[in-house]
């Protein structure tokens, strides 16, 4: 196959090219996957992808690893149990952001509470891509959907803050744009055991970006570039961070992980059937 | 005189390429150009093997290689 060793190692090749549009960010978003998954060294069959129904979730079809293409919103729980099943896998998780915070919204919280130990990875385009368009929970007020042809009345979510709300570990935002960042911050994910909570801002510019007139693939990354700016700036120079997207490491605070708290109770009831 | 850029090359599939144009806007050098919806290496003695152009293309369609030409296609 005419591509790279990197692609040609990690990806079914046969399968490509892929069914997104041109210029959709999740491909060079499921590229900082593979490139963080290589950096670590992880061992291909120790490397389970699960997703749901988006575009977005088409990602794993891609990828040469155990791979899993579950239903809408249920990704985790189909995740949960494999992670329960076998607890040395590297669990990693994709979703759209109407996959994980609208219909799939109470497994993220959930996952997140029990702090189980997968890495889970939302595209966030900030529109239901794969069903033309409609808005989704972290569509921005006023903005245009199919769903809402004279803006959105809706507030989004802040899905990094909802996660770490609710129990994750390990809490960060990239972009497509900023793709080195993303790989950094799915690598230290990987390495959180624990749930992990990785939000990588996508563009859909079929959709998202045609409604909302953000122009072609490259201005909506040039937006990235310019409407961005790293959490560890603002901390030291508040304004910067007016009116800007916040991205980078959030938030890194261990706590006990569930299928370690698991074994505990087996060994407990293993020690119980032998006295 | 040896370049540490010498034995690189830039490589393309233009089955995979979808001609969306991230690569063109993010190459520093104007190396590259979009030529009937495809990506075209138009001037590749122009190109300083930045890595700009296989990081941000959501295809894997274009990318360097240090290993000299029998890759090329
Ligand atoms: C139970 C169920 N409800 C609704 C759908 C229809 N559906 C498919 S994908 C999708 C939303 C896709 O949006 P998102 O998760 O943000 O991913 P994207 O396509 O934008 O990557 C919906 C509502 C479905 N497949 N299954
Ligand atoms: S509809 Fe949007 S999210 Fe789906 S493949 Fe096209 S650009 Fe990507
Ligand atoms: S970024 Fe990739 S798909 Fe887009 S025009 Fe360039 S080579 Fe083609
Ligand atoms: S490697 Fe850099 S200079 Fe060469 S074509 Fe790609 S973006 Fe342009």
């Amino acid at each position: 196959m005419n591509c790279s060793d990197i692609t040609k190692k990690y990806y079914r090749v046969q399968k490509l090219t892929h069914i997104w549009c041109p210029g959709c960010g999740h491909g060079t978003l499921m590229n900082t996957v593979i490139r963080a998954i290589d950096k670590l060294g992880l061992n291909k069959d120790d490397v389970v992808v699960v997703s749901g129904i988006g575009c977005s979730s088409r990602a794993p079809g891609y990828m040469d690893f155990n791979t899993l293409h579950t239903t809408h919103g249920r990704a985790l729980a189909f995740a949960t149990g494999i992670k329960m099943a076998n607890p040395k896998l590297h669990v990693i998780v994709i979703m759209g952001d109407g996959d994980s915070s609208a219909i799939g919204g109470n497994h993220l919280i959930h996952a997140a509470r029990r702090n189980i130990d997968i890495t889970t990875i939302v595209f966030n385009n900030n529109i239901y891509g794969m069903t033309g368009g409609q808005y989704s929970p972290t569509t921005p007020t006023a903005d245009f959907a199919t769903t809402a042809p004279f803006g959105n009345i809706d507030v989004p979510f802040d899905l990094c803050k909802l996660a770490q709300g609710a129990g994750a570990t390990f809490v960060g935002r990239a972009t497509a744009y900023h793709a080195p960042l993303m790989q950094k911050l799915i690598e230290k994910g990987l390495q959180n055991k624990g749930f992990s909570f990785i939000e990588g801002l996508s563009l859909c510019p079929t959709y998202y970006g045609r409604k909302n007139k953000k122009g072609n693939a490259f201005n909506m990354h040039s937006y990235f570039k310019d409407n961005c700016v790293d959490l560890k700036v603002v901390q030291k120079n508040p304004e910067k961070g007016e009116n800007k997207i916040l991205i980078g490491e959030f938030f890194n605070g261990p706590k006990p992980e569930y299928t370690e708290s698991y074994q505990v109770i087996v060994d407990k009831f293993k020690e119980l059937r032998r006295d | 005189m040896s370049n540490k850029n010498d034995n690189k090359v830039l490589l393309q599939n233009k089955d995979w390429c979808k001609g969306c144009g991230v690569c063109v806007g993010f190459c520093p050098t104007k190396t590259l150009i979009i030529e009937n919806d495809k990506c075209i290496i138009a001037y590749p003695e122009k190109c300083i093997f930045c890595g700009q152009c296989e990081l941000r293309c959501p295809d894997n369609a274009i990318w360097i290689t240090a290993g000299g030409k029998e890759n090329e296609q």
